[in-house]
């Protein structure tokens, strides 16, 4: 894990039109411009939205396992903290407008990120990732064992209420869409703010070698809690999204332990220790087995029955992740560098 | 350079699915969305429930050729029972033409579905289950709890207990147990059976398995310490077999142990073994295949080698019977609707309408060939379950046995308690209440 380090961000300093800002700007333009133009309700609503919204809590993980190298399996139950934290504060305190209720859903999940990051003190790699599963059982049980949650409904499932910003509302897909893709920009430009600052580069100490961060001066308890708190309030303020923006229903069995793995996955595959590798991973689970199921029912739809569809893209999928990971452990991101750096080869032969 | 060519996979992605969703309309269709699952935890629910359904409307495509001439067709979305995966289904079929109704077997997906087909003014079909509050069609325009909500099977199943025992008075003193799967659905009872036991002076306690519910040797201890006259099964999926095998083990009599509306299937008890002879389970259709409507859809569907379920051993069983009592709601909401609107392809909101007129007397089931199969439903605007009786069934070991006459839960002490409910629900979300029928729906 030491080779993996993102050099992006402190180089854009030198000359700020690099590839990286122009590709950041294109992105922001497609995602703004193009897509909402172009796109239908059912690519924004169903596929892009909760893209965006497992992205950002992949970002989070990230933080917490690919740069601070804390191994974490309690990211859906940090989702759920958000989800729930957020229905409360607009359910009980009315006065709040939303985005105040999703920053502080967000300081909740901090809070509670803390709490159970406090282990890591004493505990590292797989006990560390057991004990995380404490977080996952603990919150989901809370949240069925207590009524007040989820406002004493019978079923403990809530309603989420309609996203909202001053006298702005969110109610089509396109709008569901840009509220979700704003706020997964502004939390991943401050993510990156960080990683490059002081703290950032303590995380990577941290990970890389803990006595020896210890011996240059790296305050341990203060980075580690911070990379919990930091990576559980990007992962609470995604479960708002996913909850608010993309199922607009929030029940705790949503928020299990596949979620985490799930999420676990998402950064193993797009590239441990890297912004883009959470989308590119998030963009492979999420959206890939999509493209699979309406290419596989298009195609083979009147030969077999969805359940048989079902199973046989899992199979492709899992061979295709067996397949990336061998090819490049360091995930899908390193494979898109490389194919990247090869064609700038091609294009100036003389270096 | 990488952004260009991310931008153009992006790009590329963005028009194929765009593409996709715009599929050219056609005259005189009927389409259902089918959120199925037929792989995952659930899989023997969603594979017989959806045959079942499949099956009926191929019936009617076959034999009829359709409702009046419109041709019923469907697509099917594998959702595995999760969530999220149903949100997907339904962004992705809702914007084909000619949708007359949802039917996606699980109340989490139908919670998840609400909001969003009441904007898009489509009828959303729970059969026997769902969000008990939707029954009032005064707040929920477009949800349709049909034949039985959780509340009224509360209520048969204290009522059965009730003659069992030899009259309401009975219940006096005795020990009910709820055994209840963790999950939305599992709990939706929970205040019901509290408020019953306070109304008839029986004691209760509620335990609840985890999911999927494979360990349960502690709950049946508590059940043998609280000397429980009678267990009421409210489970789903793995977790009844493990139940009525446990149940054996600590010695608690079988035939002591009453089933609820999910946990009556064969896929239930055959795989417990001797230890389920003698269990009885609440239903609202009769299992077996020796309804006429069967015998049709066995020699005109399987004949024609169209049959959905690949082990023809399950044709009549109760998750097919299910699907197929569906099928005859879901079709006979079509063709009441079709008497007002034309014979023609209709809106959601057309259809909605069918079902707020869906009044199927005993003859008018016999009729459609399925007399002993359900035995009534009379739908109004603001009755949206309809009135649906229950029945009773023991397995004697090999299949099920009818073994009471068509009961009617107690609707009038559960509507009140409805209508607080969907009540509070209207103010939450601003939804003005409808006073007749004719009222215009939508907020």
């Amino acid at each position: 894990m030491t080779t993996i380090t993102e050099t992006a961000l402190p180089t854009a300093r030198a000359s700020w039109l690099t590839p990286n800002v122009l590709g950041v700007v294109l992105l922001l333009l497609l995602g703004y411009g193009l897509v909402p133009l172009i796109g239908s309700d059912y690519l924004m609503d169903a596929v892009l939205t909760p893209f965006l919204a497992l992205a950002l809590a992949a970002v989070g993980l990230n933080v917490l396992t690919g740069y601070a190298g804390q191994v974490s399996l309690g990211s859906a139950a940090f989702l759920a903290v958000g989800a729930y934290a957020a229905y409360n504060l607009n359910l009980r305190l009315p006065a709040l407008p939303l985005l105040a209720d999703i920053v502080l859903a967000g300081g909740i999940a901090a809070a509670v990120g803390i709490v159970f990051g406090l282990p890591s003190l004493r505990l590292r790699g797989f006990y560390l990732a057991v004990s995380t599963l404490a977080a996952q059982f603990f919150v989901q049980w809370a949240l069925t064992k207590f009524g007040w949650f989820s406002n004493d409904n019978a079923s403990g499932v809530i309603d989420a209420p309609v996203l909202r910003v001053g006298s702005l509302t969110f109610t089509s897909a396109t709008g569901r869409y840009v509220f979700s893709l704003s706020i997964v920009v502004i939390a991943t430009a401050l993510t990156a703010r960080l990683l490059a600052s002081q703290t950032g580069r303590n995380f990577i100490a941290v990970r890389d070698h803990e006595i020896a961060a210890k011996v240059i001066g790296v305050p341990l308890l203060r980075t580690k809690l911070l990379a919990f708190g930091f990576s559980s309030f990007l992962i609470g303020v995604a479960g708002v999204l996913w909850a608010f923006a993309y199922l607009r229903t929030v029940e705790p069995a949503g928020f299990n332990l596949d979620r985490s793995f799930q999420i676990l996955f998402i950064i193993i595959i797009g590239g441990l220790a890297s912004l883009r590798g959470a989308f590119v991973g998030a963009a492979f689970i999420v959206v890939f087995p999509l493209l699979l199921s309406r290419l596989g029912a298009a195609v083979l739809g009147s030969l077999f029955d969805s359940g048989v569809l079902e199973m046989s893209q899992r199979i492709v999928i899992g061979a295709l992740i067996i397949a990336v990971l061998i090819a490049e452990p360091r995930g899908l991101i390193a494979l898109v560098d490389r194919a990247a750096a090869a064609v700038r080869r091609l294009r100036s032969p003389q270096t | 350079m990488t952004t260009f060519r991310r931008a153009k996979l992006a790009l590329g992605a963005v028009l194929a699915l765009g593409l996709a969703t715009s599929l050219p309309a056609k005259a005189d269709e009927q389409f259902f969305p089918l959120q199925s699952y037929r792989v995952g935890p659930y899989a023997a629910g969603g594979t017989g429930f959806f045959g079942g359904f499949i099956d009926y409307l191929n019936l009617i495509n076959i034999r009829d050729g359709g409702v009046n001439g419109v041709k019923l067709t469907w697509d099917e979305g594998e959702t595995q029972y999760e969530v999220e995966r149903g949100v997907e289904v339904y962004e992705r079929l809702k914007s084909r033409p000619g949708v007359a109704a949802w039917n996606p077997l699980s109340v989490g997906i139908a919670y998840a579905m609400i909001d969003r087909i009441s904007k898009d003014k489509v009828p959303l079909i729970t059969i026997n289950h769902g969000r008990t509050d939707s029954t009032d069609g005064r707040v929920f325009p477009y949800v349709f709890p049909l034949l039985l909500n959780p509340y009224s099977e509360t209520s048969g199943i204290v009522n059965y207990i009730a003659t069992r025992e030899g009259g309401p008075e009975k219940l006096k003193g005795k020990k009910i147990v709820v055994l209840y799967h963790g999950s939305p659905y599992g709990k939706e009872t929970i205040p019901i059976y509290k408020l019953l036991s306070d109304k008839y002076g029986f004691e209760l306690e509620q335990i609840e398995v985890p999911h999927p519910g494979n360990e349960q040797q502690s709950q049946w201890l508590s059940i043998r310490r609280a000397k429980a006259d009678y267990v009421v099964l409210r489970g789903w999926g793995v977790m009844n077999p493990v139940a009525l095998k446990t149940a054996q083990k600590t010695g608690f009599p079988v035939d002591h142990i009453i089933g609820n509306v999910w946990s009556n299937s064969e896929e239930d008890v055959i795989p417990a073994g001797d230890a389920a002879k003698g269990y009885v389970a609440i239903t609202t259709q009769a299992s077996g295949a020796e309804y006429p409507v069967l015998q049709e859809v066995i020699k005109t569907v399987y004949g024609a080698g169209k049959g959905n379920l690949d082990d023809k051993k399950r044709i009549g069983s109760v998750y097919h019977n299910l699907g197929i009592v569906n099928g005859i709601l879901n079709v006979e909401a079509i063709r009441i609707a079709q008497e007002k609107f034309g014979k023609r392809t209709l809106t959601g909101d057309e259809v909605r309408w069918g079902f707020e007129h869906l009044a199927l007397d005993p003859a008018r089931v016999e009729a459609l060939g399925a007399k002993g199969l359900f035995h009534s439903i009379n739908v109004t605007w603001d009755n949206h379950e309809g009135n649906g009786r229950v029945t009773f069934q023991q397995w004697d070991g090999a299949k099920w046995k009818v073994v009471s006459d068509w009961i009617s839960p107690d609707w009038a002490a559960l509507r009140p308690i409805i209508e607080k409910s969907s009540t509070a629900y209207a103010q939450e979300h601003g939804i003005k209440i409808r006073t007749s029928g004719d009222d215009p729906v939508g907020q």
